[in-house]
């Protein structure tokens, strides 16, 4: 009996062995989290991949092979990641997309590059679609690591040019969230300040707990008391949401700019308030007319996930380059489609996206947009939605930032 | 000024909203020794409860029902559940408890999904109360004040004026004499559990669109709740309040303070650049309760009101 229930249970193994084998020819991983109060965030994004990735199967696949797409639950703990990430590496994962959170992402490179140097032969490749601390195309680069969505000194320039513009912005109240990314917001934002607009005044400098505070009130009632005229954040998922939400509360009308103000839920909690007071630096909007080809897929997403909406587009761009680039290295290795992701340029609704080879950094046009009821597309399910501002695009030259990476490569 | 106003009304009302959760665990743990573990659970599911009732009807309703609904799950829990478990010794009553909490973090998950939903503030509290030093005040708060008031003076009287508050506390300290004289004291603790529940369901209610309705509230909301009963001392619904409007106002006026570590000790020769200067009050502001917690803990191990060792 014991025998037979073994032979049983060594059967069943196999055939799910053999089952999954059968099923894909390349495995993709996205970890992030998929629960919790960044819930959203990662989920918003594995919806977005999860339609690229068809249409990239109907299309042919990634050079002539079908990929199979995992999303695995992180819950923005770094910890956890390391967890996911064998677990996916286990399963067979070649590629890995994450992008909440750069605390989870620079665990995740310092993983990725012990598990390549241990492993050779079966190395495995991070594809980074939102993590934007600096420090990875900076000091802390790696061959082994790509990055889709443009740094936060990149986004910053974008937003304190814009201050520079404004001659009735003259105190500026920062807030973030207290870990490796918010510093790195605080950071550039105070430097760039200090630098382009020197009578441009910090009145507050403010890190709070990462996805822990449910009332942002003390907070807003701190920068209402400093007398700013702006707020800069890089808060992202439900501390973005919270914040807008305190402020409308309590009665703060002052222009918030933000990098994540799309996250889901912000513009609803803010109405009719968020007109001309909540801005975002993004690498696409879909109020700017990109043809029709990029109408139906904004429409699709939305008709597929209604809960969402096409936000992230560097997720699209991020698959269409590791399309290109497998065709370019015919192969699906990750060595030489990491090697052909290095200086490719492919041609993205909002403009050109090229991968510099220097730092794995992408290049491309960043826009600044507000919350507008006279727009094609609303988000969060109601009438308002993104319109870019007056010269509120940058040319992916000129968002451009030098690097001090000093990559090495392997032969 | 505006600063202590704000971190007044601010803790006030957080103070309170933590006393609403604490009183029932506290009456719970009088009654049976145990600490509830379950208890922000019922929180959480008052809060999910009135978000599905406010759906259907509205929230006034909501107000009602779900606390109730919450207290009549409490019932169920104690007399199916926790009295079986009782002739193992606390325990097994305690890892019933704790497990339950779990079962319920998953049933809310599946029921109602894993991010949280839009439970909105109905619109007829919806509105600017008044403004002071250029900050709106929101209706809905000074509506969490009264309705937390008018809960802690209808406990208080229930507990001390009335004749049911009477067998209550003489069953809590004495439950073999309340039960000689014929009282039937099962349903007396089947009642108070199902209060204490209610009770933090009724929390949930006006704490879940003040806050956030989602799975993690209930994880997050637990070891303040523990915090506060503990520090006020175990069984003692003074002494919880105490705390509770304690931590309430330490930890939103601590969010409002600027000073750095290198302000406060500056004179002892601590830079602001360096790691430990750096540290700002604010941004210890969620530490302070537990910091509190140790420091009672050592200090009077009783708690604030209490009368037996944790």
């Amino acid at each position: 009996m014991k025998n037979f229930k073994r032979a049983v249970l060594a059967a069943s193994v196999s055939v799910v062995a053999m089952a999954s084998a059968a099923a894909a020819d390349v495995k993709v991983a996205f970890i992030d989290p998929l629960s919790g109060p960044f819930g959203p965030s990662g989920d918003a994004a594995f919806t977005s991949y999860k339609l690229a990735f068809e249409h990239l199967n109907a299309n042919g696949g990634l050079n002539g092979e079908q990929v199979e797409l995992t999303g695995y639950d992180n819950k923005v703990s770094p910890k956890e990641s390391l967890v996911q990430l064998q677990k996916a590496i286990d399963s067979g994962a070649k590629y890995i997309f994450q992008g909440n959170g750069s605390s989870v992402a620079a665990a995740i490179i310092d993983a990725v590059n012990k598990h390549n140097a241990r492993n050779p032969g079966d190395e495995v490749l991070f594809l980074n679609y939102a993590a934007v601390t600096p420090a990875f195309t900076n000091e802390a680069c790696s061959f082994w690591h790509f990055r889709f969505d443009a740094h936060a000194d990149m986004k910053m320039n974008a937003i304190t040019d814009w201050i520079g513009t404004r001659d009735d912005i003259k105190k500026v109240y920062l807030i973030g969230q207290d870990y490796i990314f918010g510093e790195a917001v605080a950071a550039a934002a105070s430097s760039q300040l200090a630098e382009k607009t020197p009578n441009v005044e910090i009145v507050g400098n403010e890190l709070h707990p990462l996805g822990k505070v449910k009332d942002f009130t003390p907070y807003i009632q701190k920068i209402q008391s400093s007398g700013a005229d702006a707020v800069i954040t890089g808060n992202w998922g439900q501390d973005m949401t919270l914040l807008v939400k305190a402020a409308a509360d309590s009665g703060l009308k002052i222009p918030f700019l933000t990098f994540y103000g799309g996250s889901l839920g912000a513009v609803a909690a803010l109405g009719e308030g968020s007109i001309d007071t909540l801005y975002q630096v993004s690498e696409g909007i879909t109020n700017i007319d990109a043809g029709e080809e990029q109408n139906k897929l904004i429409e699709e997403y939305k008709e597929r996930f209604p809960d969402y909406d096409y936000y992230y587009h560097r997720a699209f761009v991020a698959v269409d380059m590791l399309a290109a680039a497998a065709e370019k290295a015919g192969s699906t290795d990750v060595i030489p489609v990491a090697k052909a992701l290095e200086g490719l340029t492919v041609e993205g609704a909002y403009g050109p996206v090229t991968m510099r080879a220097e730092d794995h950094q992408a290049q491309q046009n960043l826009y600044i947009s507000t919350v507008s009821n006279d727009v094609k597309y609303g988000v969060d399910n109601i009438e308002l939605g993104w319109k870019l501002v007056d010269n509120g695009t940058i040319e992916a030259a000129s968002a451009e930032e030098p690097t001090t990476c000093k990559m090495e490569r392997p032969e | 000024m505006e600063t202590i106003v704000f971190s007044l009304l601010n803790g006030t009302i957080y103070g309170l909203l933590l006393f609403m959760l604490s009183s029932g665990l506290t009456l719970i743990f009088s009654m049976m020794g145990v600490l509830n573990f379950a208890h922000a659970s019922f929180y959480m599911l008052g809060a999910y409860f009135a978000y599905t009732i406010m759906g259907v009807t509205n929230f006034w309703l909501a107000l009602f029902l779900a606390p109730i609904l919450a207290g009549v799950i409490g019932m169920g829990v104690e007399k199916w559940g926790l009295r079986k478990v009782h002739a193992n010794g606390h325990v097994a009553e305690l890892l019933f408890t704790f497990g339950l909490a779990y079962l319920i973090d998953e049933i809310v998950k599946i029921i109602w999904g894993r991010v949280s939903v839009n439970y909105q503030v109905p619109d007829s509290l919806n509105f600017t109360l008044f403004t002071i030093y250029g900050s709106d005040y929101p209706a809905y708060r000074i509506f969490i004040l009264f309705v937390a008031i008018f809960m802690l003076v209808s406990l208080w009287y229930l507990l001390k004026k009335t004749r049911v508050g009477l067998i209550i506390q003489a069953a809590l300290s004495h439950p073999h004499m309340v039960g000689h004289l014929g009282h039937n004291v099962p349903l007396v603790f089947m009642g108070v559990f199902g209060a204490g529940c209610a009770l933090a369901g009724l929390a949930g209610v006006i704490g879940g669109n003040y806050f956030i309705t989602d799975p993690a509230m209930a994880v997050q909301m637990g070891p303040i709740v523990f915090v506060v009963v503990v520090v006020g001392g175990l069984g003692s619904l003074e002494g919880a309040f105490i705390a509770a409007m304690l931590i309430g106002l330490l930890q939103t006026s601590a969010v409002s303070v600027n000073a750095s570590f290198a302000d406060i000790f500056g004179f002892l020769g601590l830079s602001a650049t360096s790691e430990v200067g750096s540290i700002t009050i604010s941004s210890l502001a969620p530490m302070l309760p537990f910091l509190l917690l140790v420091l009672i803990l050592i200090v009077k191990p009783t708690g604030l009101m209490g009368d037996r060792e944790v």
